[in-house]
């Protein structure tokens, strides 16, 4: 087990990159703490395996170093680095056993069969896979071959981190979270650092103390489920995470108030430095509610999402979703829009720049 | 309530009317001619079974057999490990791909009879180019015409070259549709070389193989057209394999109807050994 350190990381496919777009991670500077449950979250194409191949030794960082406990394995092949990856699709040597597939890491590291019988059997032990261990492996179901996978990895003691690349895309949904707890659990008996990656932010957001979202191969914010949801740092995340996402409306900013059209906007604190650039506001759906004066709107769609109501407004050319309790008002009704005002902040050229006043909460 | 009735069949009629004229017509005709004696002007006399008693306990047949099985198993023998080498060492991207399929392709899209004309003419020791070679530049005695080892190494050495490319190309598209992943997955997990090739590449080339083997077993089981251009079944009777046996029989003597015997049995056999073979090597995906 160990802490994972990157160090300006850079990485592109291009043998000779010049511009920063033919990066596809972007000055990765991170660090993994050890046993710590970590989750990567960005859409397709973010950089985010690519990160994670990295991490594994399977690619080799166009830039910078990766740091294992302080040790630099920049240059260490995959199998050297002790360290697990279980992949989208599940992988397992079909010609073998559970059992067999279970004990190669540990062979092929001329590890003796005793010890590979104690660690195999507490592995399929703790996967459930007891029953299975005398079974070919290909006969199995997607969600048991992924646990073998899994096994795979966990099976050697030593191993420095476990890293998931989407590993659920192919198992059936009842069974989806039946998995994730497994790894959850998992994760709090064997302490192992753990990297998961997914863009689907439910399985983020549940399996990982700590989510590092990701965009344009860029780290655009590290924290736990809570802040991202309550204080993104960027739009992308406001946008990202969140069902519906954060609203952001363009404004203007005039003596340090900002004004969306004519309406001015109370912001949770005071602006940071000397905005310079495309000023917007973002506020969640959920501290949208209708009042009695405020921001003139028409309604122009309402959703049903069970416990509540999305109600999509129109105010100035911009769309403006809430979440409200019960039945919303009709479609085409005029209403009027109240921002929380702790929760409604001004973002420039998409970074976070209000300061969060300390006595409100 | 389903309604039973036996309207089905009359969408397999196609196919019926189909394999008997092109399968069970002919092969009645042969079935036909086994059991019977025949001097042209079509007259037949009933001989029961009595040419498969002939050819059954005749040495010139189990020779014949006993050849043919050394041919498909020397050409098995090379051609599957040369081409599953092959394939495993062509590139699987880039603009080589395309380049290395063609040239693979190539020996299969001659005429059969053109290979043997082809090998024939290159094995000529006076003029042909490796003939000339061995014989006037490294001064190695070969003379296929002459002698049976120089016409056998010539025999398998042109089907190998023919058609170790099919092998190639099957063993080449079960190689291309292993995703990364394996790869990856094994060098994370330490495997070496000879492990990944293993437990890897070999289990998801396993079907192709098999039908790659198939294919090579009953086409090579059955030549014809190169050996018989190429030597004649000579020197002597040396690759006088069964098919060449079966024409000289039937065309050659006009034997008709112990030539109808035999190919009933050369038929018998192909179709035994296929099907073994593909049974056994199909019968764990079963379960």
């Amino acid at each position: 087990m160990a802490k994972i350190t990157l160090s300006n990381l850079r990485h592109s496919y291009y043998p000779s990159p010049s511009e920063p777009s033919d990066y596809a991670l972007k000055e990765i500077d991170l660090d993994w703490n050890d046993g710590g449950a970590y989750a990567l979250l960005g859409p397709s194409g973010c950089g985010k395996s690519t990160l994670l191949n990295i991490i594994s030794g399977l690619l080799v960082p166009s830039e910078g170093r990766i740091l294992f406990d302080d040790k630099d394995v920049t240059a260490l092949p995959p199998d050297q680095r002790n360290i697990a990856q279980v992949f989208q699709f599940p992988v397992i040597y079909d010609t073998m056993t559970v059992y067999d597939n279970l004990a190669f890491p540990l062979r092929n590291r001329g590890r003796d069969e005793a010890t590979v019988k104690t660690r195999v059997t507490a592995i399929a032990e703790m996967l459930e896979l007891t029953d299975m261990l005398d079974h070919k492996a290909a006969g199995l179901s997607p969600d048991n071959k992924q646990k073998i996978s899994m096994g795979r990895g966990l099976v050697r003691e030593d191993v420095n981190v476990v890293m998931f690349d989407e590993p659920l895309t192919v198992i059936d949904p009842h069974l989806k979270w039946k998995l994730r707890s497994k790894l959850k659990e998992l994760h709090q008996r064997i302490k192992a650092t753990m990297i998961y990656v997914t863009h689907d932010q439910t399985e983020a957001l549940t399996f990982a103390d700590q989510v590092v979202v990701m965009q344009d191969g860029e780290v655009v914010q590290i924290g736990t489920p809570v802040e991202l949801f309550e204080r993104p740092a960027h739009t992308f995340v406001g946008h990202f995470i969140g069902s519906p996402g954060m609203n952001v409306l363009p404004c203007d900013l005039r003596d340090g108030q900002a004004y969306f059209g004519e309406h001015q906007v109370a912001l949770e604190g005071a602006v940071v430095g000397t905005p310079n650039g495309k000023t917007e506001i973002g506020v969640r759906p959920e501290f949208v509610t209708l009042a009695t004066s405020g921001l003139p709107a028409t309604v122009s769609k309402v959703s049903d999402i069970g416990r509540h109501t999305v109600v999509e407004c129109d105010a100035d050319g911009s769309k403006i979703s809430a979440i409200v309790d019960g039945a919303g008002p009709e479609k085409g009704a005029a209403v009027f829009l109240h921002f929380q005002q702790n929760q409604t902040r001004l973002y420039v050229d998409g970074w976070i720049a209000t300061q969060a006043e300390e006595a409100q909460s | 309530m389903k309604t039973v009735n036996q309207k089905a069949w009359f969408f397999v009629l196609p196919v019926l009317v189909l394999v008997a004229f092109n399968a069970l017509i002919p092969m009645m005709t042969v079935v036909n001619y086994s059991v019977q004696e025949t001097f042209g002007n079509n007259i037949f006399l009933w001989e029961g079974l009595t040419w498969f008693q002939q050819l059954l306990t005749e040495e010139r047949f189990y020779k014949a057999l006993g050849r043919q099985f050394m041919f498909t198993g020397l050409i098995l023998v090379i051609e599957v490990p040369l081409g599953i080498a092959i394939a495993l060492s062509m590139p699987r991207q880039g603009i080589w791909v395309p380049v290395c399929l063609v040239l693979m392709a190539l020996p299969m899209l001659i005429p059969w009879n053109v290979v043997g004309a082809m090998w024939n003419i290159f094995t000529l020791p006076d003029i042909g180019l490796m003939g000339y070679f061995l014989n006037s530049v490294l001064g190695i005695s070969y003379d296929m015409t002459q002698d049976p080892i120089a016409a056998w190494v010539t025999i398998i050495t042109m089907d190998v070259w023919h058609w170790t490319s099919l092998v190639v190309l099957l063993a080449y598209a079960g190689l291309v549709s292993i995703p990364d992943a394996y790869y990856q997955a094994a060098k994370i997990d330490g495997a070496s070389n000879w492990s990944v090739f293993r437990f890897i590449q070999l289990p998801k080339m396993k079907p192709v193989l098999t039908i790659a083997i198939l294919l090579r077993f009953m086409d090579s089981f059955n030549i014809y057209t190169e050996p018989f251009v190429l030597t004649g079944g000579g020197p002597g009777n040396s690759t006088t394999l069964l098919s060449i046996d079966l024409v000289k029989r039937a065309l050659g003597q006009f034997d008709l109807g112990p030539a109808a015997a035999m190919s009933l049995i050369y038929f018998a056999i192909t179709l035994l050994v296929s099907w073994l073979f593909y049974t056994l090597m199909t019968k764990d995906d079963l379960n």
